[in-house]
């Protein structure tokens, strides 16, 4: 256990936001969630009891009858913004004053940075490049995150949890944000910052950074583990390969949705265009994950070997 | 004081002697006196004024309405000053409770202006060239006052920006505020989260250190694999893409990242993303003030209730 290290690397002055990710990402989840749950308790209590749900004022904020619905913007707004903007220009100075930019030498093109991370909040696609290829992880992915994150109001097709927060409403959408923002991005540049060091190497936490280092990683191509030699038979062997995934996790992806009576009818409702779209932006999601094991478990690293492209 | 008793204005204490008789002439002194007590009285007055700042003409000329303690008042103090008319006069009284939004979005707004503020006193002091680009940093760090803490506060207010959109964007998936009618405030809010991303990575560079200088090595080594446009990407070399021609040729204005790609980041992160992202955000604030304000707290909508979908 190399103390030393792990204080070395939490501590770069650039790194201290990836820290306080680790604090502030569980803290706001459980913050959210905390409130879902109980207008979810709400929720059900208001579906046991019609009567109940006629007169209540269905928030878990407190109202009484002769209470205004809406609040004057001054005081009650323009207060709480002045004090945040206070409290965070005193936090940015503190944090200013007690940890400095940093500054390494002068731009060397001749001398390589290892390990040369990219900025913390591209280190989730800097870490992608290990499981895909540049083109996938470095414009494909990252285009597609984008598109993807602008087509979510399109293809969400469930009226209820419009202005609350609720978990049993929205199961499906809560999850798929969930691993998308936590399980893959957060996680991913906390995998880039804290774990990967000289030669972009896996190192666990407490390891010492030893820049001398080697592996001796074995990463085959799934077509040379079933002994497949000649270049068409590759092309055939990995598109199948890629085609079966395809189809799984469309299966998968729809056995989640019609797990219940209500996705079954919230997938009624959307469009066969909205569907599709759905689907492809979940496959190539999960497809990330997948590589991961594949690469990290079973040290396979392509499973498509085309002249063009790999996989 | 004395009554003009015609145009001569020649009268005074010896103009009618006759009829003053009993009055003995007022002496200079007693005169200043008196009327050092008017003067007195009346500032006295303008003092106690001055404890009701909202009741002078300078104080209406700035805020043109006039203020008391009446609802009317209270919304035009806010509707009619063209900083805070951003805002409704009243707003849904569970939405001003810290745990609904978080104050994401409102923070993040006022770090990007401390970001523009800090960023601007920066510019005085770099130069975007590769000779003096790190000197400069230097410079800043070392001689120029306060230019350490401002240095500081642009770095870790660029990192705090990046933390607070994020969390900005999880709590509206959360509430499911992305939802009618606000959809496409949402693709205005993933545009913005782009252009806060780039805003920083073009940033990073700026300093010319090793840091910066690989940094962005590793991420524009990532354009060159582009497809079709890349000249290591599938399809790049059918398409005739060389080192010299591609996507990152256009980035980087070169093969290499060298002095252009100075002068192009400092371009983008100084003038062309500030004023696209600034464009973004005054649309942003419309639209939530278009699609009716703040999506919650809203009741909670029943499954019983749901409507059937519309049909075209
Ligand atoms: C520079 C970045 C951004 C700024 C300054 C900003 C600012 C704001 C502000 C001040 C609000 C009012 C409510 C609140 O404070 O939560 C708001 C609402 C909203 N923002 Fe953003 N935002 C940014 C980025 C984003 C992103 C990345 C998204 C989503 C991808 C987004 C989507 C929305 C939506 C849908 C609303 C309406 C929410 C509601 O009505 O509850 N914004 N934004």
């Amino acid at each position: 256990m190399d103390l030393h290290q792990l204080w070395t690397i939490l501590s770069t002055p650039d790194n201290v936001p990836i820290v306080l990710l680790l604090f502030v990402i569980p803290f706001y989840t459980w913050y959210g969630l905390r409130q879902s749950f109980a207008n979810d308790r709400l929720i059900a209590q208001l579906e046991k009891d019609p009567v109940m749900a006629k007169t209540h004022h269905r928030k878990t904020q407190p109202w009484r009858p002769g209470w205004a619905r809406e609040v004057h913007v001054w005081p009650y707004l323009l207060r709480i913004e002045f004090l945040a903007a206070i409290i965070l220009t005193v936090i940015l100075m503190v944090w200013s004053i007690t940890l400095n930019a940093p500054l390494e030498e002068p731009a060397n093109p001749t001398l390589t940075m290892n390990p040369s991370k990219a900025p913390w909040y591209f280190l989730g696609l800097q870490e992608m490049l290990v499981y895909f290829d540049p083109w996938m992880a470095g414009v494909v992915f990252p285009s597609l995150i984008i598109v993807g994150l602008m087509v979510i109001p399109y293809i969400d097709e469930n009226p209820l949890g419009n202005g609350y927060y609720t978990y049993k409403q929205r199961k499906f959408a809560i999850w798929t944000f969930l691993f998308g923002f936590i399980a893959l991005w957060v996680s991913m540049i906390v995998i880039g910052t804290l774990i990967r060091g000289p030669g972009w190497m896996w190192f666990w936490p407490g390891m010492t950074w030893d820049h001398n280092r080697l592996t001796f990683d074995v990463n085959r191509d799934l077509p040379d583990i079933f002994g497949i030699k000649n270049r068409i038979g590759k092309i055939l062997f990995g598109g199948i390969v890629v085609g079966i995934y395809c189809v799984a996790a469309w299966i998968g992806v729809h056995m989640a949705i019609v797990r219940d009576a209500f996705g079954k009818k919230i997938l009624a409702r959307m469009s066969l265009l909205q569907y599709a779209t759905m689907q492809l932006m979940l496959i190539l999601m999960l497809s990330l994950p997948v590589k991961m094991i594949l690469r990290l478990v079973f040290r396979i690293k392509y499973v498509w070997v085309t002249p063009w492209f790999n996989i | 004081m004395a009554e003009g008793n015609g145009t001569n204005g020649t009268s005074g204490p010896n103009g009618t002697p006759g009829g003053a008789g009993s009055d003995e002439p007022k002496s200079k002194i007693s005169v200043l006196l008196e009327d050092s007590k008017v003067v007195k009285e009346k500032a006295l007055e303008e003092i106690k004024a001055l404890k009701q700042p909202e009741k002078t003409d300078l104080w209406k000329s700035i805020l043109r309405v006039k203020h008391d303690e009446t609802p009317r008042s209270r919304a035009l103090g806010v509707l009619s000053n063209v900083f805070l008319h951003l805002h409704p006069a009243k707003i849904n009284r569970d939405a001003v409770a810290y745990n609904y939004t978080w104050g994401m979005g409102g923070m993040t707004f006022y770090i990007y202006i401390t970001l523009v503020f800090t960023g601007t006193l920066l510019m005085f002091y770099y130069h975007p060239s590769k000779v003096v680009a790190f000197r400069d940093i230097l410079y800043l760090e070392h001689d120029v006052p306060f230019g350490k803490i401002l240095r500081n506060m642009h770095r870790w207010g660029a990192h705090m920006m990046v933390i607070m959109v994020e969390l900005h964007m999880f709590r509206v998936y959360l509430t499911g505020s992305y939802k009618k009618p606000r959809e496409f405030n949402w693709v205005v809010g993933v545009l913005l989260l782009v252009l806060t991303l780039l805003l920083s990575f073009t940033g990073y560079l700026l300093p010319d250190d090793q840091l910066g200088f690989w940094a962005v090595t590793v991420g524009t080594n990532m354009a060159r694999a582009t497809p079709l446009l890349g000249h290591d990407g599938p399809f790049g070399p059918q398409m005739g893409m060389t080192a010299f021609n591609d996507v990152r040729f256009g980035l980087l204005g070169g093969s290499i990242v060298d002095s252009n790609a100075l002068l192009r980041a400092y371009i983008w992160h100084c003038i062309a993303i500030p004023i696209i992202a600034t464009t973004f955000m005054i649309v942003h604030f419309w639209r939530v003030r278009k699609d009716g304000g703040i999506s919650g707290p809203a009741p909670v909508m029943l499954e019983s209730e749901i409507k059937e979908p519309r049909k075209i």
